[in-house]
């Protein structure tokens, strides 16, 4: 790590509700410029509700604490300034949108119309072929949904990209693809002192990180990240003795 | 009419006539009641020898129904102010190919070929009262033959004007597309800026031959105090095609509107796609039904409802299967944007005697889902342009022969009204 890099993302003692339940409580978190976190933790351990609350969906109320992208405090800012200021996201499950089309898209996230140039090279990437005129997300196959959410980055290029689980549901070679979509977004074959672009990739099995190098990986217990250490190792671990076992050992944390 | 008729012809005229006496109380089966004898007949008014003489109110009101002064980019055009055709001209290039002119003209013209074939054959004068008074006080209406064979791809523009207040324009328009003829015809109905109360009643009877295709676009652009009740039926031959775009962008008091499409011929296919905003107080009932009759006939109906304001619109549709091989689809949505306005969606199907026949419908409607105004922001959309690009999409079905200026006039709707709805 090289911690005199600038922070981009910040987050101190972030408590969360959805609802009247708690979800997150007491998240402490910091990304710095061109560094890749890997997020796991159990289903239901609140992964999800971090991103959303990253990006401003309404539903996520922050009862303590801060989220600071570049230095500003992103309370009280709009999904869509947000993602003015430098924040992606790669849904799991986007939503269908009848009527508006995946070429519009990449145009509202590029935010100004891309030239045709550019739309092939998104095209040759992620063969996006037939699925630039088709509504997007409509009847999109777990691929394809995947392949049009990374576009999407790859067209609006933030500064932090969230991605939430982006291997689920993908078949190997929609996974290759997705991953170098990533590494494009990341460049995460680069020495770190070359990137500028962050990401957070939540996975439940890692095979993503077989495409995409990670810096460090986290592991969210109970609303709060228990623990962290180098990805390859905490999933190693995980897969063999398990998430409560991986937390209550005390090796990581000392890291 | 025609001062020396055979006697056949003059009992056919006859038959029509007591026809419609006998129905000029006969109220409507949709659709508010309309005081018909409260208006007068629309006026005379002075020809015209180029469009580009029209008032230049008159052409911006004209304009936005898709009509243009310039006919560079048409291949024909009918003007009708009040009860007058003012300008009727087809281009030179296609002087052979298309004829025009006002509906008596025609039935003057040719009076056996209109009584036989053409005049009252499609849509009947006793109905009811609004079929009747344009049978018994008639006051012109488009004539439009694409002749065979010919495939006219610029539009032929048609528009019915009103100029007056309190007045009732009875038009009939009969479109005869001959076997293998191919047009695409944009009709705008508009009423003067200063117009407030009145009356449109309009017959349209629509002949599509053997193999051929008539893409109708209809832009009404009415008053707040207007009523309008068109009477439409569509005749479909052999291989022919029948495309319907209707487009309702602007308040009226009430319209009322079910167009008939009769699928006579083997594999015919008929499509109706509408686009309506429900403005201010309008009343707005419109639908379609189409006769699957000829074996191997299709038809799709997809219909785009945004209500706003205390607006009240019914969207029909109907598909009645009479043959075993037949196949139709109804596809209508609605978004109510106002809690004053109200929507009723009534898919109708039916199979008389036919159980190959394949009939069904989706209806829905539903707001635009929060979840799909977020997916926009998180691209750095902000909310309003995502609800407009939203709605935009959902309204703008794929219409094929649309012409620029209605898209652009559809979009700037959108926008308008959506911004309202924030």
């Amino acid at each position: 790590m090289t911690p005199e890099r600038p922070v981009l993302l910040e987050i101190e003692d972030l408590h969360v509700s959805v609802g009247d339940r708690e979800i997150l409580r007491g998240v402490d978190l910091e990304i710095a410029e061109g560094e890749t976190h890997v997020l796991l933790g159990p289903n239901g351990s609140g992964k999800s509700t971090l991103l959303n609350t990253i990006v401003g969906m309404p539903g996520y109320r922050i009862t303590r604490g801060s989220i600071r992208f570049k230095g500003a405090d992103l309370a009280g800012l709009e999904i869509d300034e947000r993602a003015r200021l430098g924040i992606g996201i790669a849904f799991q499950r986007p939503p269908a949108v009848r009527g508006v089309r995946l070429r519009q898209m990449l145009d509202v996230a590029a935010g100004g119309e891309l030239s045709g140039a550019e739309v092939s090279a998104l095209d040759d990437d992620l063969s996006l072929g037939h699925m630039l005129e088709r509504d997007v997300n409509m009847g999109f196959s777990g691929g394809e949904a995947k392949r049009s959410e990374m576009a999407q980055l790859l067209a609006q290029m933030p500064e932090l990209s969230l991605f939430d689980e982006p291997e689920s549901g993908v078949d190997l070679d929609n996974i290759a693809v997705v991953g170098g979509a990533m590494n494009t977004l990341l460049k995460s074959e680069e020495r770190i002192a070359e990137r500028k672009r962050a990401g957070l990739i939540i996975t439940h099995t890692g095979h993503i990180l077989e495409y995409v190098n990670a810096d460090v990986a986290h592991v969210l217990y109970a609303g709060r990240l228990a623990c962290k250490g180098n990805p390859l190792d905490l999933i190693e671990e995980i897969s063999s003795h398990g998430y409560d076992a991986c937390v209550g050992c005390k090796l990581c944390q000392s890291l | 009419m025609p001062e020396s008729l055979k006697p056949e012809l003059q009992a056919r005229l006859d038959e029509i006539r007591i026809a419609a006496e006998s129905a000029v109380d006969k109220p409507a089966a949709l659709g508010p009641d309309v005081d018909i004898r409260r208006f007068r007949t629309v006026s005379e008014q002075q020809k015209i020898e180029t469009l580009e003489s029209l008032k230049k109110q008159v052409k911006e009101t004209v304009i936005h129904s898709g009509f243009v002064a310039d006919e560079a980019e048409r291949s024909g055009s009918y003007f009708q102010m009040d009860r007058t055709p003012i300008y009727e001209r087809v281009q030179k290039a296609f002087d052979d190919a298309i004829e025009i002119m006002s509906t008596e003209e025609a039935l003057r013209k040719w009076p056996e070929e209109m009584l036989e074939k053409y005049w009252w054959r499609a849509v009947m004068p006793d109905k009811d009262k609004y079929t009747a008074i344009v049978a018994l006080h008639q006051t012109e209406g488009y004539f439009i033959r694409v002749k065979a064979g010919r495939k006219v791809e610029k539009p032929i523009q048609a528009c019915l004007f009103v100029s007056e207040s309190n007045v009732s324009q009875n038009v009939h328009n009969i479109i005869i597309v001959e076997d293998g003829a191919e047009a695409n015809v944009i009709t705008g109905c508009n009423v003067h800026v200063d117009v407030k109360e009145g009356l449109h009643a309009g017959i349209s009877e629509f002949y599509i031959g053997k193999g051929a295709k008539l893409t109708f676009t209809m832009v009404h652009n009415w008053a707040e105090d207007f009523s309008v009740r068109p009477r439409t039926a569509v005749v479909v031959d052999d291989d022919g095609v029948y495309i319907n775009n209707y487009v309702l962008l602007t308040p009226v008091k009430s319209i009322q509107a079910f167009p008939v499409a009769k699928l006579v011929g083997e594999r015919s296919t008929a499509v109706f796609n509408t686009i309506v905003y429900g403005l201010k107080d309008s009343i707005i009932d419109l639908g379609s039904e189409t006769q699957l009759i000829g074996e191997g006939s299709r038809s799709e109906a997809v219909a785009r409802t945004v209500t706003m304001d205390r607006s009240t619109v019914t969207s029909r549709g109907r598909l009645v299967g009479r043959t075993n091989d037949c196949k139709a689809h109804l596809d209508c949505r609605g978004i109510v944007q106002s809690p004053e306005s109200t929507q009723w969606a009534i898919p109708d199907l039916a199979s008389e005697g036919a159980p190959g026949a394949e009939l069904s419908h989706e209806a829905a409607i539903s707001p635009i889902a929060a979840e799909e105004i977020y997916y926009l922001m998180t691209r750095g959309l902000p909310k309003d342009e995502a609800v407009s690009m939203i709605t935009r999409g959902f309204v703008n079905i794929d219409i094929p022969g649309l012409p620029d200026v209605l898209r652009r006039q559809i979009d700037k709707a959108i926008e308008e009204t959506s911004k309202e709805a924030m």
